[in-house]
């Protein structure tokens, strides 16, 4: 799977209540979550999101309370995929999954800036950020980590017999 | 081979011999636990298998987060749980009037023991390693997942040793433990790892103290926070869980990836400034600082021995005119007992209000947001920006006494203040 797209770009300890505060926690439509995303700390971030952008930040992404809602919401507005330097563990798992990609990067990550253009190649595990014209290697998912993100999330996975 | 407790707990669960550090295995569960907001996703995923759950006994179904319902679409919620717990004849669902906030109440009720394997829809599920058990939060799907298979994956983590010595001086408490130690190690000190508490200082701490100490392991980015078992943790276990457990130990020579060493007796009383909780200093080297509103309950330090500390504290003064001071003991059971010990009355007298158990005001859900530019000091466990209410209010962490004293004083304050 090849994605491509422009940079949002945030910094470390991104926690969950920044990415959809409590307040909005009265529903799980993807929609409705969506429409906050990231409000608390980006007001521009759910106006102008496109299909196909990809989210950057720091480090302990997602750090926090457990709340799916979070990568629900990042991945309704649209984000199709996040790369951080290291992601808080529910985090993680809650966007593997969804079917959310998720590239922990390691310091690298700090070489992506805001409003880069990033091309990135999930079978060949290459980020190419287009802007400054580097890339990077991503290392692959290890043992069933990969068969659950394969199967476009836990669900599938566990409904094609596997759990 | 040498393994720590964590990861002894994990084998067993695994039906292996021995696990090492990264090992990706499966565990079967002893316990699955949803709330009123990760319930309903985790129900609509659930759904999407269409298998029957694996045991009704041992999923656990606690509304506490917008309960007694704050609106009608967490109105909607509760009741598609408590639908799905009709439906699905699931033994531990707690109805309004019966329930608590979730992490006081599973152990409470005797649903945690020594080495059970619990995840939770609820990052704080790491409470329960307080009695010896592997606990920890996921979100919706993997407990969809879970209440289907009875089982779930786990990456073994490594493990942070936290040798404890001497005892804590008065008005030091387990969030003050948890709150230094977070302090040295920061957000993501412990991150996908295991903190396990070991040293002859654990004899000095309360089952309370140890619960505060474990719910907050995710504070540090821990992915679960355990302490052994010994005369107290038994001690609490007595008429609670009547079940055969297994009291597991780690190996003397288990391999920890970093051991850090905490003297209790040199502790003081700490908060945590916004909008970490690692931004930890001593409450008596804070400049003045203003408060508007003091929270004592949570998950944290909702329990009857942290009732009991703010009742000392509000027995010498009453809360100040310009704070709003609310109280919520984390159970019926606590706030009985609050009761029958004359806390409450204590409380109500010194100008705090007093609130039926919910979760409400920790996360910023209702009753007690926080208007721009305002203050709080609670003793909840986040003090992430927005948490509490406006994007532009602040909340410090801290322990009951502290929460008390501050709440009397007007602005932070230690517990010596006011009883001097
Ligand atoms: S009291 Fe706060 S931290 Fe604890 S479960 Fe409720 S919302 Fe979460």
């Amino acid at each position: 799977m090849i994605l491509e797209g422009k940079v949002w770009r945030y910094g470390d300890n991104i926690d969950t209540d920044v990415i959809i505060p409590a307040r909005y926690l009265n529903t799980s439509d993807p929609q409705e979550l969506a429409a906050h995303c990231m409000e608390d700390i980006d007001a521009s971030f759910a106006a102008n999101v496109r299909q196909g952008d990809i989210m950057v930040a720091g480090k302990n992404f997602g750090c926090g309370s457990s709340r799916e809602h979070a990568p629900i919401a990042i991945q309704a507005s649209g984000i199709a995929c996040i790369i951080a330097d290291s992601f808080a563990r529910i985090f993680y798992r809650n966007a593997i999954n969804i079917g959310l990609p998720i590239i922990e990067l390691g310091k690298d990550a700090e070489r992506i800036g805001s409003g880069d253009s990033v091309r990135v190649d999930l079978q060949a595990g290459i980020i190419s950020n287009k802007t400054s014209g580097e890339e990077f290697k991503i290392q692959p998912l290890p043992g069933f980590i990969r068969d659950i993100a394969q199967a476009g999330g836990l669900i599938n996975y566990v409904r094609g017999g596997k759990a | 081979m040498a393994m720590t407790m964590t990861e002894k707990i994990l084998a067993r669960g695994a039906g292996l011999d021995s696990v090492t550090p990264g090992q990706l295995i499966k565990c079967r569960l002893d316990l699955v636990l949803a709330n009123d907001i990760t319930g309903p996703p985790a129900i609509q995923e659930f759904a999407k298998i269409g298998r029957p759950v694996f045991d009704p006994a041992k999923i656990a179904l606690v509304p506490d987060h917008f309960t007694p319902n704050k609106d009608i679409k967490s109105a909607e919620m509760a009741k598609a749980v408590r639908e799905f717990a009709a439906r699905h004849g699931i033994v531990n669902y707690f109805e309004v009037g019966r329930m608590g906030i979730e992490h006081v109440l599973l152990p409470e009720v005797g649903l945690v023991a020594p080495g059970e394997i619990i995840i939770g829809a609820d990052s704080h599920t790491c409470t329960y390693g307080a009695l010896g058990a592997f606990a920890t939060g996921v979100g919706s799907t993997d407990l969809a997942a879970a209440m289907a298979t009875g089982e779930t994956w786990f990456k073994v983590p490594s493990g942070i040793k936290v040798n404890l010595r001497g005892k804590p001086p008065r008005w030091v408490g387990g969030k003050d433990i948890i709150l230094t130690l977070i302090g040295m190690i920061g957000v993501d000190g412990a991150r996908y790892q295991s903190l396990e508490f070991a040293g002859e200082g654990v004899a000095a701490l309360t089952m309370a103290d140890r619960l505060t100490i474990a719910n907050m392991a995710i504070e540090a980015g821990g992915k679960n926070g355990i302490f052994p078992v010994d005369e107290v943790t038994l001690k609490y276990l007595e008429g609670r869980v009547e079940r055969p457990f297994t009291v597991v130990t780690a190996d003397d020579d288990a391999v920890y990836e970093r051991e850090i060493e905490i003297d209790l007796s040199a502790l003081t009383p700490v908060v945590a400034l916004p909008h970490l909780p690692e931004n930890v200093k001593a409450v008596n080297t804070l400049p003045e600082i203003t408060i508007d509103q003091v929270v004592i309950g949570s998950c944290t330090n909702g329990r009857i021995e942290d009732l009991a500390q703010a009742a000392e504290v509000f027995a010498h003064g009453g809360v100040h005119p310009r704070v709003r001071a609310i109280i919520i003991p984390g159970t019926q059971q606590v706030y009985l007992e609050a009761m029958q010990r004359g806390y409450i009355e204590t409380f109500i007298k010194a100008g705090a209000v007093v609130s039926t158990p919910t979760c409400g005001p920790c996360l910023g859900g209702y009753m007690g947001i926080l208007a721009a530019g305002e203050r709080a000091v609670s003793t909840t466990n986040r003090n992430f920006r927005g948490r509490m209410g406006h994007v532009d209010s602040e909340v410090y962490l801290a322990g009951p006494a502290v929460a008390a004293a501050s709440a009397i004083c007007g602005r932070i304050a230690s517990p010596e203040e006011v009883l001097a």
